[in-house]
């Protein structure tokens, strides 16, 4: 048969077709967009309603910006220069970006202070959180507290530098102890080295006010987005310790221990963190003997750290739990007493696990600085809610205002979550 | 914060300390400053400007206070109080005196044990409506929703005014008057209602003032003055006649640009004299100097002059003197004799 | 970890074992924590009762019988200015209640909605909610709050906008109209039923007319929420003999039209004869008049925390769908089970385990969180209680142990119930 057609074939190809390229709805943009954004009827319609919502965001949101004026000392120059085309009045940002960012009472020919003690963050704390930096570089996170204290605070230098000096003093006292009479006396002989040499601090505060003096601003004056930062950053470096006793101690075996702990840290969460806040701003000076006046940011941190050192202990509790009994059984076997084997097998382990959740806890106790608005500090809320929105000038502007306090939130907050989740991809390869 | 405050903490020295405080007037001598416990934020009255200095007609009575004690003006820690925290604040000692718009009722005198010095400002809670709305009286706004911010007897007043007139009412209370006003102007609210005052004060910051009016009801008495704790009357008392010398001078023509001079070259009004310590030993039978009053004058000026420069009719806020004028004006602004 | 394996000593008790021992040690430890608890708060109690201010003024609860003075907006019991403190703190903790349960509904549906889009194949789609759950998750809710009051207030009509002949709004279907200053919806109402009074003779246009009045009796509505129960309880036993039916026959008998009978036909019935009437808010003077209002304190609070909240369930509910592992899908595909049932009988359930345990931590969050009424004037109890009272009183100390004690009591009660369901839906293992 296939000879009988061989001559009525007219063309025979003897060579290959050079390749076509894919049909154009299987290549490149078409077919992304096919994929995954007109893959069936109902995917199409989401996408439509999805441009749409966008659309809708931006046709707003972009002539606010564009047509926004940054010229102008109050709402009405902010009018004028408008006309009602619809932009934003950010004059307000440029008129009282110092006070959104260190409140209306810290003395402005000091604000580099603040500032400096902001960018020696960036020194102190990448330490800590990326664990492949050099160790020695945690010199600079355990002098942050005390440099920064006095930037911002002001004062002599001597308060800081003997805080410090008692802190070294009670470490090395404490580890000369450990190591003669165990952990507990150890402990004790620190805390007394701490406070000799922090009396002795007090002393001479007092008897050489003016060494290395810069001026000191109360902390009364601290306000705008500064004190959110040093409200979440002193309460969540606090509460972390805190935090750790208490998880210890809602594991351990003594019953009354662990009964203060819980009952503690399931009160604290059971109770609006606002209601602390009253109670630091109204109740607690009953409790204090008469005539001790605590500044409201010193009860405040208080508050606070309670706050989050119970949710923090929560996180670390559970850290422990997820540990398997074998380290704690391969602990007991090796001989070691309780705190050796805290310190050296449990919490080490324990801590790596919790840290995202720790940071977790961290961002949203950032968040909740806020809160102190509502007991008249003026925090970022606090200045927009009250002296700049009640101010004859900016009467009326809200939006930029709070486009302001989100976007600064959003910045720090989005910026730790991320590094959270870059943690947890870390410890995941750690573990796999 | 104080430093040795801060190591006594840590080393848990607060758990020695004890004793009960001594005389409020010790106290600030030895401080060197004033706690003065003012709003959060009211304009005209006490509202820091935009370098962050508190001024206003309740900040100058701080003043005042703080230059007839220690000579200094400036030697005054403002304290902002809200509605809720003022009286803890004072209670507890973590403020010398208030002088934030709290109206002297009975209660508040007795049952929460605190002294009202006197009254620096006659106020009274009134209504603002928008014009277009069409109401000439307060009468007449049954059924509407009521802004108020709240924190002072305001809602008690405005219960009992829609209860006796047999009006009902939405209530919308918020806590700080920028947002409330900011309801108000977005028409969330009919009514906002507060102090007259503060009406004034706010209405005078609005794009179109015109397109608000306050309605002519006062519906309470709101003497507004500065207190201070039940049980220390020797500091009552400087509080108490520091205010009473501003008014005073007013009275006797004493302002802040002749109150040197007149002290310096004494005339013949015995009263004067006496008040600026020309004459007499009143500062001594208070605990001061001979000079306070004069100091306290020279610091602020007096009632007249803070009036004129806070909330005065040439200010943006615009009150009119009314009650708070001197009695001899009409008005209910009295101080008893200096002698 | 303490060993308690030392050997016993032969001699008898010595001072020493108290630190020595482990057997003692514990004892020694307890005792100098108890020591000093009660030494901490015998010096905190004893500088309360010391201190001049509380001496003269004692602690008292005596002011909640006082008379409160002041309206409350949101009013879901009978109140007016004439209660008292205790009544208006409880108008208070009904409306937290009400609050935090709307929320917590509305946050579970948001977060469900936004979690399951953010595992879409619609890249948009997935964005978009990813830009949802970061900005929610990032700002914190008090501005928020502040934000979404300030929208709705300026963005919803006036109600004097509804007004006139060509007015520039008009109600929702004739019934619901949404203003700025809160949302009106009809209210249903009953003229027959427990405690009906005769019909009141009304004239209308000469002609003498019977009409039955309001029945305010709430045991009508216990009525209508028995029907209801009855009804569930009947669709369940027919979807119980359907599923017997199919285990003997193989066959599922179709029996939505009986189910669909057992929901309506007896609630209509019901309301029927109770007269069930809707009063329909209309607009009288400054305001909406009659129906039931949500007023936009409410609103804005309840909204803000759904969508706040639901950011952070979607997350939950993205890593809980994320947990179950594909195998799960494949294997429920291979048994051939369509797409919908694979969802509904393999990986909800195995999801739902994971989802759980955070899910219970937002409910309490938003329970917390409703505190933050105070930003947008919602009488809730911090507004009651911790706020007008605190104020008008000036009885700091009782009312904010009164408020703590109401959040304590009802955080535990939410986890205590969210922990009881959690047990029952864990894996049992054996």
């Amino acid at each position: 048969m296939s000879d009988a057609h061989a001559h009525s074939v007219a063309f025979v190809r003897d060579s290959e077709i050079p390749p076509a390229p894919p049909p154009a709805a299987e290549t490149g943009v078409v077919k992304w967009m096919r994929e995954n954004l007109f893959s069936g009827v109902v995917n199409t319609i989401m996408t439509v309603i999805g441009v749409f919502i966008i659309f809708y965001l931006l046709s707003g949101l972009i002539p606010w910006i564009v047509n926004g004026t940054w010229e102008g000392a109050s709402i009405r120059d902010c009018r004028e220069v408008l006309q009602g085309n619809g932009g934003g009045c950010f004059a307000v940002l440029r008129e009282r970006w110092a006070q959104l960012l260190f409140g209306f009472q810290y003395p402005s020919e000091l604000y580099w202070r603040p500032t400096l003690a902001f960018a020696l963050l960036f020194l102190a704390v990448p330490p800590v959180l990326f664990f492949k930096l050099p160790r020695w570089m945690l010199v600079f996170t355990a002098l942050y507290p005390f440099v920064a204290f006095w930037l911002i605070w002001g004062g002599t230098a001597i308060t800081p530098i003997f805080l410090l000096l008692a802190f070294v003093a009670a470490f090395f006292a404490f580890k000369e102890g450990e190591k003669r009479f165990g952990f507990v006396a150890g402990l004790a002989i620190g805390l007394v080295a701490f406070a000799i040499v922090a009396f002795i601090g007090d002393f001479v505060a007092s008897e050489e006010p003016g060494w290395l003096r810069i001026t000191s601003v109360p902390s009364r004056e601290m306000g705008g987005f500064m004190l959110n930062m040093i409200l979440g950053l002193v309460c969540v470096s606090l509460s972390i310790p805190i935090g750790i006793v208490l998880a210890l101690g809602r594991q351990s075996r003594l019953p009354i221990v662990k009964g203060f702990c819980v009952v503690f840290i399931e009160f604290v969460r059971g109770v609006p963190l606002i209601t602390l806040l009253f109670v630091a701003n109204v109740v607690l000076a009953y409790f204090l003997p008469p005539g001790t006046n605590f500044d409201l940011i010193v009860r405040v941190i208080i508050m606070i750290t309670m706050f989050s050192s119970a949710y923090i202990a929560e996180v670390i509790r559970g850290g422990l739990a997820a540990l398997p009994k074998g380290q704690y059984e391969a602990a007991d076997s090796l001989g070691l007493d309780y705190p050796q084997a805290m310190r050296l097998i449990i919490l080490p382990q324990a801590l790596k696990i919790s840290i995202p959740g720790i940071v977790n806890v961290a961002v949203g106790l950032f968040k909740d600085t806020t809160l102190v608005s509502v007991i008249s500090m003026f925090d970022l809320v606090g200045m927009i809610r009250g002296p700049i929105l009640s101010s004859t000038a900016w009467v009326g502007v809200y939006w930029e205002l709070w486009a302001a306090a989100c976007v600064l939130f959003f910045v720090v907050c989005y910026g730790i979550s991320q590094y959270s989740q870059w943690l947890e991809r870390q410890l995941r390869t750690d573990h796999r | 914060m104080k430093n040795s405050v801060l190591l006594g903490t840590l080393a848990f020295a607060g758990l020695a300390a004890a004793g009960a405080s001594a005389a409020t007037l010790d106290d600030v001598k030895a401080r060197g400053s004033l706690n003065c416990g003012v709003t959060t934020g009211v304009p005209g009255f006490a509202e820091p400007d935009a370098n962050g200095v508190w001024q206003g007609f309740d900040v100058a009575v701080c003043r005042a206070v703080a230059a007839a004690v220690l000579g200094d003006p400036e030697a005054v820690t403002f304290v902002p109080t809200t509605g809720k925290t003022r009286f803890t604040a004072l209670a507890s000692g973590e403020i010398d005196m208030l002088a934030r718009n709290t109206t002297w009722t009975f209660s508040r005198d007795t049952d929460l044990k605190f002294d009202f010095v006197g009254v620096n400002y006659y106020d009274g809670q009134g209504f603002m409506v928008p014009a277009d709305l069409g109401v000439s009286s307060a009468t007449e706004l049954d059924g509407a929703t009521v802004c108020i911010q709240t924190g002072t007897t305001t809602e008690l007043n405005l219960a009992d005014f829609f209860r006796v007139n047999g009006m009902s009412y939405e209530p919308v209370p918020i806590e700080t008057g920028a947002e409330a006003v900011q309801q108000y102007l977005a028409g969330a609210c009919d009514v906002y209602t507060t102090d007259r005052s503060a009406l004034a004060a706010q209405r005078a910051g609005f794009e179109a003032p015109d397109d608000s009016v306050i309605l002519p009801e006062v519906v309470s008495k709101e003497p507004l003055g500065p207190l201070v704790r039940h049980g220390d009357s020797e500091w009552a008392d400087i509080v108490r006649w520091t205010l009473n010398a501003m008014i005073s001078a007013e009275e006797l023509g004493v302002t802040k640009d002749n109150v040197e001079e007149m002290a310096a070259s004494p005339g013949d009004n015995p009263e004067i004299n006496r008040l600026l310590g020309t004459e007499g030993e009143l500062g001594a039978m208070i605990g001061l100097d001979a000079t306070w009053a004069k100091n306290a004058i020279a610091a602020v000026g007096n009632y007249g002059e803070v009036f004129d420069t806070n909330i005065g009719e040439s200010t943006a806020i615009g009150l009119a003197r009314g009650l708070n004028a001197q009695y001899t004006d009409g008005g209910l602004i009295y101080s008893p004799p200096f002698r | 970890m303490t060993t308690m394996t030392d050997p016993p000593q032969a001699d008898g008790f010595r001072i020493g074992q108290l630190i020595n021992d482990t057997r003692y040690r514990s004892y020694t430890f307890q005792f100098i924590a108890l020591l000093a608890l009660i030494f901490s708060f015998g010096w905190l109690i004893n500088n309360a009762i010391n201190n001049p201010v509380l001496q003269e003024v004692g602690i008292n609860f005596g002011f909640l019988q006082d008379q409160a003075g002041y309206d409350i907006g949101q009013r879901p019991i009978e109140y007016n200015s004439q209660s008292s403190h205790l009544r208006a703190s409880i108008v208070g903790a009904i409306n937290t209640l009400i609050v935090a349960f709307l929320a917590c509904a509305t946050a579970t549906v948001f977060g469900v909605i936004a979690g399951v889009l953010r595992l879409s194949n619609n890249w948009i789609i997935r964005k978009l909610m990813s830009i949802y759950v970061e900005i929610f998750r990032n700002i914190p809710v008090l501005i928020w709050i502040i934000i979404i009051f300030t929208v709705a207030a300026n963005v919803l009509p006036q109600p004097r906008e509804y007004r006139g002949e060509d007015a520039a709004y008009s109600p929702l279907f004739g019934v619901v109209a949404a203003t700025n200053r809160g949302v009106y919806i009809p209210r249903p109402y009953f003229t027959e039923g427990i405690g009906a009074q005769e019909p009141a003779a009304v004239e209308v246009d000469g002609v003498s007319t019977l009409v039955a009045q309001e029945v305010t009796s709430s045991a009508n509505w216990l009525i209508v929420f028995g029907v209801l129960l009855a009804s569930f309880a009947i669709a369940k036993g027919i979807s119980v003999w359907a599923s017997r039916q199919q285990l003997t026959t193989g066959i599922r008998p179709k029996t939505w039209y009986f189910t669909a009978a057992a929901w309506i036909v007896p609630i209509a019935v019901t309301l029927w004869i109770l007269g069930l009437r809707w009063e329909i808010p209309t607009l009288q003077g400054f305001n909406f008049r009659g129906g039931i209002v949500l007023q936009n304190p409410l609103l804005a609070l309840w909204f803000a925390l759904s969508i706040y909240t639901g950011a952070f369930i979607a997350e939950n509910v993205r890593a809980g769908i994320l947990a179950v592992s594909k195998g799960q899908t494949e294997a429920a595909a291979a048994l051939g089970l369509r797409p919908r049932r694979i969802m509904s009988l393999v990986v909800l359930p195995q999801a739902l385990r994971v989802i759980i345990p955070p899910l219970i931590s937002q409910y309490l969050n938003i329970t917390k969180n409703t505190s933050l009424a105070i930003a947008v004037g919602y009488m809730d109890l911090t507004g009651t209680l911790g706020g007008i009272t605190l104020n008008q009183t000036g009885r700091a100390l009782e009312c904010i142990l009164l408020l703590m004690a109401f959040y304590l009591t009802f955080s535990l009660a939410i986890s205590a119930i969210m922990n009881v369901y959690n047990n029952s839906v864990k894996l049992k293992e054996r």
